[in-house]
């Protein structure tokens, strides 16, 4: 199996292990994906999978993408598409399914998904400053402060910490554990958080 | 969403009697202490009830020599043995931290009147 897998976000919620310890879990509906396209050393000059995620009909699909799908073979569409490096590609059918069953309790995966947008934010919430004192005649409420020196260096640093758009970001959450798989709902739960809001894409890897 | 509640529902418990802010309860829970596990007892008066699917507490609070002792369990933890309820309160609030201000006799919860059964 290619130790990776397209989901969706569904949720947290806690879960209680068999020691009655409360674990904090994602569930993420995963798969079933299907193998699109192989890229292999000889053609593309590296190996990976190109995985199809969500079902939808041929006609559905814009006509590059239907014409991409079509030169593989794919009988169905898909929503998404998604590639993921793997070693001896060639093995691998057009069409293959790809499920949550390469996953066992205990795994460690890596999870990358695209952050929740927080739009422009101030200093406060984009880099953690603290703020100023909100009475006694201050006026510096939640502002950055000072930005750096005057005359020298005359500039402000690269990458000096300022507001600006925060979140929106593709954001990889590493070695999160497997607490449960189940198969026959495509369900993956995790412990921790991943990024993104419900029903946000998610592409699942193998730590490592 | 509906999902999640599906999956939440099977770590639920359903076995559990109702019981309400303002009971008397004698909780058993489940202690394990390196190998031996045994049972503990915590009774004292409930004074609230959090819902939200497994994430679902209760904190029961009682006087343990002279000191408030309140204690938070999980409604659907697996180390609940059971609960047992002891005396039903009649109490107007959901809530009953009022009782934290209060000692002795002014800590009292009436007993609810219940039709004979």
């Amino acid at each position: 199996m290619p130790g990776g897998i397209i989901g969706k976000k569904i949720g947290m919620t806690r879960i209680f292990d068999e020691d009655g310890v409360i674990v904090p879990v994602t569930v993420i509906e995963a798969g079933p994906c299907f193998v699109v396209q192989k890229k292999t050393q000889h053609t593309d000059g590296y190996e990976a999978l190109q995985l199809g995620f969500i079902r939808k009909p041929l006609v559905k699909c814009n006509r590059p993408l239907k014409g991409h799908l079509e030169k593989h073979g794919s009988k169905s569409g898909f929503q998404y598409l998604k590639e993921f490096r793997v070693g001896g590609a060639e093995n691998y059918l057009p069409g293959q399914e790809i499920t949550v069953e390469q996953f066992a309790i205990g795994d460690r995966l890596d999870v990358i998904g695209v952050s929740k947008g927080k739009g422009f934010a101030g200093t406060v919430k984009r880099w953690h400053f603290h703020r100023g004192p909100m009475t006694h005649g201050s006026m510096s409420h939640r502002a950055p402060g000072s930005i750096g020196a005057s005359a020298y260096p005359s500039r402000v640093f690269k990458g000096k910490r300022l507001p600006g758009h925060m979140g929106n970001v593709r954001v990889t959450v590493k070695n999160l554990e497997v607490i449960d798989v189940r198969p026959e709902d495509n369900l993956l739960l995790v412990k921790g958080a991943v990024p993104g809001p419900r029903q946000g894409l998610l592409l699942i890897k193998k730590a490592g | 969403m509906e999902r999640l509640v599906q999956l939440s529902r099977e770590q639920m418990r359903a076995d559990l009697p109702d019981f309400r802010p303002g009971d008397t309860v004698e909780v058993h829970v489940r202690i394990v202490e390196g190998e031996k596990e045994r049972i503990q007892m915590f009774k004292g008066v409930v004074i609230r009830k959090r819902g939200g699917l497994t994430g679902a507490t209760f904190t029961v609070r009682k006087v343990s020599y002279g000191v408030g002792v309140e204690r938070l369990f999980p409604l659907h933890s697996p180390n609940i043995e059971r609960v047992v309820i002891l005396s039903r309160g009649r109490v107007r609030q959901s809530r009953l931290f009022y009782l934290r201000q209060r000692s002795g006799k002014a800590a009292r919860i009436k007993e609810k009147r219940t039709p004979l059964a």
